[in-house]
């Protein structure tokens, strides 16, 4: 069905799941548009790690090692998420590593908001 | 060459010119180029511990509707771009794409075929450089180059609405004169005038050995439209032609929020060029039935564009970056201009602002953008060839038509003309994809079965 957008990227809805915990990925998510929350499945239960908002990226670690999604990320209401291609975003560090710097300070922040985590 | 010249000439060559805590940058042109620099320039700072100011001047003002905020440009931001520019935290508000492109509808005189992005996903932006053509004063969107100078504001970077007069080299830095603003010495003046002749002057008379960069005239047109029309008619595909007309190398019509950019590359395009384009019948099959297209036209203009990047577009104290440097060819200047502002920025802040820095750290990107630019010469070359022969445009239609059943990376031959079209990959990477022998034998073997039907 068309659907004139002023935002880019893929439009999930409310629920909707992006990555699946437990599959292969490949790519990279920047949020453009709403919240996404990032959910841990274990033994039939879940909890909810995060909750994400605009310009925040989700699937980082799938750039670094081969390993599958550790974590589920569903759509809160309505989200607009654009995907970046591990390929081109390699292709384009190598050309110009500073790009990999906001990308280093976000997941150095998520680090160290889990280490204050696991001190309370 | 006496003691004291030779000794001179030897402080100047080593001297340490660098940015330092307290140093003054002075961008004149808040462009995207002039918006990229200072932007990731006060980034690049902040993460080494530096204080700097950076003030951009910028006579036009991008809120306001028509010529004074126009920017003379198709309004693209490319696939690769918008990944970046996300990777790096901007992510493009609603008020700001005036539509997002999902697909391009190429049109050949055999016919014409859609082409889907990549994932399924909204990943071209079209926008306005200014607010758009007059009338859009009270509209809710916001300008491109508007948004970016927001950025910039945010980040502490001073604007200065003021056109400036002179650049005066002394030997502790350069004075901007401006008019109706008092003079100011900076450490760093950063050009970003675009192809403005006046402005590339002021460059060219501190800088003698600046040559600036060649250009060609191009044609770029608004067509006023209904959204529903626009809706119906275009939807949120970029329609991109390769008809066999003088001068034309390549036409485009890209839907925005109730205007149609039209823009016309080629060689010295003029008003005779354009009526040939808008009268070919590919063209007016885009538009509602019986509307006379000239009727729908809301302002034109016949801007010049980049096709041989500047010479010595550097020297102590001084840089040019965006078009003012080099361009990429034909296709999305504004992913140039970040690749440009931002060499220039971390050159400027990790490595120094004399000439030599600059020559060794900048300059081999602006290097690798004309290589890059020289084998696109080749493959317009090649476009322009199949341009001009009816059965190798049957023979690509053909092709296309075929790579739509398949998946994704199947989708060769179509990859390659998205990319050539949308400027998303560098020329290298496309001519690489086209030396494929399986895109040519499939290429071949779909017009040699247009010879047969």
């Amino acid at each position: 069905m068309f659907r004139r957008n002023n935002t880019l990227g893929h439009l999930y809805k409310d629920g909707e799941i992006i990555i699946k915990q437990g599959t292969p990925g490949n790519c990279l998510y920047v949020i453009q548009k709403g919240t996404v929350e990032v959910i841990k499945e274990n033994d039939g239960g879940e909890i909810k790690v995060a909750e994400l908002n605009e310009k925040d990226f989700f699937g980082e670690m799938a750039l670094f090692e081969k390993d599958l999604r550790s974590c589920t990320v569903k759509a809160k209401g309505n989200a607009t998420v654009l995907t970046l291609d591990k390929r081109s975003l390699y292709k384009t560090i190598q050309n110009d590593p500073s790009l990999a710097f906001r990308l280093l300070e976000k997941m150095s922040n998520r680090l160290r908001e889990t280490d204050q985590k696991l001190a309370y | 060459m006496g003691d004291n010249t030779f000794a001179k000439l030897v402080n100047a060559s080593t001297r340490n010119l660098e940015i330092t805590d307290g140093s003054n940058i002075a961008v004149i042109g808040g462009g995207p180029a002039g918006s990229f620099f200072s932007y990731f320039a006060i980034d690049f700072a902040r993460i080494i511990d530096l204080n700097i100011n950076i003030d951009i001047i910028e006579p036009k003002y991008f809120d306001k509707a028509g010529p004074t905020g126009c920017n003379h440009c198709g309004g693209i931001i490319s696939e690769t771009l918008v990944q970046n520019l996300s990777a790096e935290g901007i992510v493009l508000p609603s008020r700001v794409i005036r539509r997002g492109i999902e697909s391009y509808t190429i049109h050949l005189e055999t016919g014409s075929a859609v082409i889907e992005t990549p994932l399924n996903e909204q990943r071209i932006a079209s926008v306005f450089r200014g607010l758009g053509p007059k009338g859009e004063e009270n509209s809710n969107f916001e300008s491109f180059d508007g948004y970016l100078l927001s950025l910039c504001k945010e980040k502490g970077i001073n604007l200065i609405n003021a056109r400036v007069k002179e650049l005066e080299r002394h030997e502790d830095g350069i004075v901007v004169k401006c008019t109706g603003v008092p003079d100011k010495k900076y450490d760093l003046v950063v050009g970003s005038v675009g192809l403005n002749p006046g402005a590339l002057s002021l460059f060219k008379n501190i800088n003698p050995s600046y040559i600036i960069p060649k250009t060609t005239k191009t044609h770029i047109c608004e067509f006023y439209m209904a959204d529903t029309d626009i809706d119906k008619y275009f939807g949120n595909s970029m329609h991109v032609f390769l008809l066999n007309l003088p001068n034309i190398k390549f036409g485009a019509l890209i839907p925005k929020s109730n205007y149609v950019t039209m823009v016309l590359l080629g060689d010295q395009i003029d008003s005779k060029v354009v009526d040939s384009f808008l009268g070919s019948k590919e063209v007016k099959g885009c538009f509602p039935k019986n509307v006379e297209l000239k009727t729908l036209m809301h302002c034109h203009c016949f801007p010049a564009i980049n096709i041989e990047g500047a010479k010595s577009a550097y020297d102590d104290r001084i840089i040019l970056i965006g078009d003012s440097a080099t361009s990429k060819l034909y296709k999305n200047g504004i992913g140039a201009a970040y690749i440009t502002s931002k060499a220039a920025a971390r050159t400027a802040i990790f490595q120094g602002i004399s000439k030599n820095d600059f020559q060794n750290h900048y300059q081999k990107i602006c290097k690798k953008l004309e290589t890059d630019n020289n084998i696109g010469k080749f493959i317009f070359g090649v476009t322009s060839f199949i341009q001009k022969s009816e059965l190798l445009k049957k023979g690509l239609h053909a092709t296309i038509l075929d790579e739509q059943n398949k998946i994704n990376d199947k989708r060769r031959l179509s990859s390659i003309l998205w990319d050539t079209f949308t400027g998303s990959a560098p020329y290298s990477s496309i001519l690489q994809r086209g030396l494929d022998p399986r895109v040519g034998a499939s290429f071949i073997w779909n017009t040699i079965k247009q010879t047969f039907t």
